[in-house]
């Protein structure tokens, strides 16, 4: 098939995506929300017409808490994020906010101290380093049975490249959004994270599954096919699938992204994001990937 | 036969789960779903609880006195269904820590939240220091002697009759349960004619000299407070002495306003997706499509039917799990689907494409299905609450999705595929747009 045929291209491809994506993280930056750094996200709406941004933000200043952030929220309100504050100054802030006649009220408003945000941050890299290693795992033992051409500890630490690369690009990705428009990276975005994992390599088993199917059927009928040949003719047979069902996820996020309330708006972006790149690692990249492997191993062997 | 009946089975189990979902969401139905702080409104609290100082088995001992304690508080105020429970932080936090975690649904003043938990005093008994400073400060002049408000059972207001018969000086007497009198009679005796410190939230209210050992578990303080500061004290002694202090590391609090929007967004952009996923497996894959799109309508009945049942308390995150599963919950179906056009393109007839494209396809499925599902486990692990809702959402929906789109759609398949292809079956069961 074209695409393990042209793997270098694809694979090329692949990689210039990576690193761009590790480029815009180390160029951009990434903003975390106060989930991670702790401080205090106050939403709020006036019940007739908003006062402008520059009286909000004038209205925080004077509560002289450092350094803080004002962003309009829907059409009513505005979102305010400043350090963590307790409660007395948070009561003071209210109270600068409302307006007479124009009352303010607070529809949200979160606290988190900063222990609890390291403790997430690392929570959440432990979480994506703990499941990594659990798929590999997972994997190397489902294709236990496959030894040749390529063992099966490889199927598993293909899966986890693949996995690398579906997580770097939304990341990268998030990193523009934050850049061009405040996007933040929030625990919804770890979770939307690992959900990608496990769409991912769920998509790339269903390829590797029929690689070992078609290994299996030609050792019993004994014909004798190159392993570039066995492994483009699996690819040929489910990326239908790999596309469809990314299509129908896709559809649903998209209905999420578009209609869904404005608090899982990136999240269901990051996801559709994870979930293009997941499709295109495990028909782009994985396979071809089993596929440069099993020369390297032949060469030296 | 027997597949045509049992598919008929099927399809009116779907369509009664169906009506008794719709039905029992009804004002006053039973079961009703169950909505999250996130959605419903109220307010989330998590404290710290300050055990360092405790052996672990008064640390298990005090954490339980302290649920307790908190729960008494939340009830007293009327707060519906309030929800408190303790919990180590995670072994990757920098220290370890234990929590207390109180969830006030409906409340969302919480400046009021906040006084309803936090105004509980904490009650702690400290000797004298022989080796301090003679010009130490008050906390440096005392040692904790493990006598705390963890020991009393109960509190109570009397007066101490002056001079001239006038009664004066309120008088709290604390009563100690078995272990804070063996306690406080072993302290009182080893310390004869020093002074035992009584500190209420951190400052002395009184420190008398000890005369002699004190049996029979009971203390008096004397502190010179007016009658009022005494009485409530002693309420809040009874309702709640905290046994270990707590401070509040986060909060939360969401006015139902907002989660309304969510639900109704929600419900819009569900119905829409459900819509665009049914058009698009009609399409592509005709009648089969239509069929799965049968099978996607029993899944989310089921769906909603155990998320009732159980209770699973539903998110904004649980929302967002639940469309971006109707997505993936027809997988099952384009894998099978996929391979039994296939197996039709290789000659077979469509009752046997139908079987073979089942049971070819459910290697791959299962063994996605569980990647898929370790991910759902690490999720639960990582979340807090609202994030929980997303994990066990996800979970559910790989399991029951793949009930629904095996055997639902096999049976209802089965029923209607013909022995033998003809054209038209074969045009109906067939798939893709010719490109």
């Amino acid at each position: 098939m074209f695409v393990v045929h042209y793997r270098n291209i694809f694979l090329g491809i692949g990689a210039l995506l990576l690193a761009a994506a590790i480029g815009a993280i180390l160029f951009f930056g990434l903003r975390f929300s106060i989930d991670f750094t702790g401080g205090t996200l106050l939403e709020i709406s006036y019940t007739q017409e908003r006062p402008t941004q520059d009286v909000i933000s004038s209205k925080v200043e004077n509560l002289a808490v450092g350094s803080y952030s004002v962003r309009a929220a829907g059409e009513e309100g505005y979102i305010i994020r400043t350090r963590d504050l307790n409660q007395d100054e948070l009561d003071a802030l209210t109270a600068l906010l409302s307006i007479e006649e124009n009352a303010v009220s607070v529809d949200r408003v979160t606290t988190i101290g900063p222990s609890l945000g390291g403790e997430l941050g690392r929570k959440a890299l432990f979480a994506l380093a703990a499941l990594s290693v659990v798929i590999v795992l997972y994997v190397a033992y489902v294709f236990r049975r496959v030894s040749k051409p390529v063992p099966s500890i490889y199927y598993g630490f293909i899966v986890v490249l693949a996995l690398l690369h579906d997580i770097i690009i939304p990341t990268g990705f998030f990193a523009i959004m934050g850049y061009y428009f405040g996007a933040e990276i929030d625990a919804l975005f770890v979770v939307a994270l690992l959900a990608i994992l496990g769409y991912s390599v769920n998509d790339t088993i269903v390829v590797f599954d029929r690689i070992r199917e078609n290994i299996a059927a030609n050792i019993e009928r004994n014909v004798k096919e190159s392993f570039e040949i066995t492994v483009g003719k699996s690819l040929q047979q489910t990326y239908m699938r790999s596309i469809n069902t990314s299509v129908t996820t896709a559809l649903a996020l998209l209905a999420l992204f578009f209609l869904g309330a404005g608090v899982t708006e990136n999240f269901a972006l990051t996801l559709l994001v994870g979930v293009v790149a997941g499709t295109y690692s495990s028909i782009f990249l994985a396979a071809p990937l089993l596929v440069s492997l099993q020369k390297k191993i032949y060469k030296k062997g | 036969m027997i597949t045509r009946i049992l598919a008929a089975v099927v399809l009116a189990l779907g369509i009664s789960l169906s009506a008794f979902v719709f039905i029992s969401e009804k004002n006053g139905g039973p079961f009703p779903l169950s909505f999250g702080l996130d959605l419903a409104g109220g307010t989330h609290l998590i404290y710290k609880a300050d055990t360092s100082e405790l052996s672990e088995f008064e640390r298990k001992e005090s954490l339980i006195s302290l649920r307790e304690v908190i729960e008494r508080r939340t009830n007293l105020f009327g707060v519906a269904e309030p929800l408190v429970q303790v919990e180590e932080s995670s072994f990757v936090a920098e220290t370890r820590e234990d929590r207390l975690i109180v969830e006030l649904p409906g409340v969302t003043n919480l400046s009021e939240a906040v006084r309803i938990i936090g105004e509980t005093p904490l009650l702690d008994f400290r000797i004298e220091n022989p080796d301090a400073a003679f010009d130490a400060v008050e906390e440096d002049r005392y040692m904790s002697v493990g006598l705390t408000g963890r020991f009393i059972n109960s509190a109570e207001l009397t007066f101490a009759s002056g001079g001239g018969g006038i009664s004066n000086d309120p008088i709290v007497l604390v009563n100690f349960n078995n272990e804070g009198a063996d306690l406080f009679e072993e302290i009182t005796r080893d310390n004869v004619g020093k002074q035992l410190a009584i500190f209420l939230d951190g400052a002395v209210i009184s420190a008398p000299v000890v005369r002699e050992a004190i049996a029979g578990g009971t203390a008096q303080i004397s502190g010179g407070f007016t009658p009022e500061e005494a009485r409530d004290l002693v309420r809040d002694l009874n309702f709640g002495a905290l046994p270990v202090p707590i401070e509040l590391i986060s909060t939360q609090s969401i006015g139902p306003s907002l989660g309304k929007a969510i639900l109704q967004d929600g419900a819009i952009a569900g119905a829409f997706g459900l819509m665009l996923i049914m058009i698009f497996m009609i399409i592509w894959y005709r009648l089969p499509g239509v069929i799965a799109s049968v099978a996607l309508l029993f899944y989310i009945a089921l769906m909603l039917l155990v998320m009732k049942l159980v209770p699973v308390t539903l998110t904004a995150a649980g929302i967002a799990g639940l469309i971006l599963s109707f997505g993936m919950a027809v997988d099952a179906n384009v894998l099978i689907f996929e391979r039994m056009k296939e197996e039709l393109k290789a000659g077979k007839g469509v009752r046997d494409a139908v079987r073979e494209g089942f049971a070819r396809a459910w290697l791959p499925i299962r063994d996605g299905n569980i990647s898929s599902l370790i991910a759902a486990i690490i999720l639960f692990w990582f979340g807090t609450s609202i994030i929980e809702g997303f994990a066990l959402v996800f979970a559910l929906g790989v399991l029951l999705s793949m009930f629904s789109a095996i055997t639902v759609t096999r049976l209802v398949l089965l029923a209607i595929a013909p022995k033998e292809a003809g054209k038209v079956s074969r045009a109906l069961f067939g798939s893709g747009i010719k490109l």
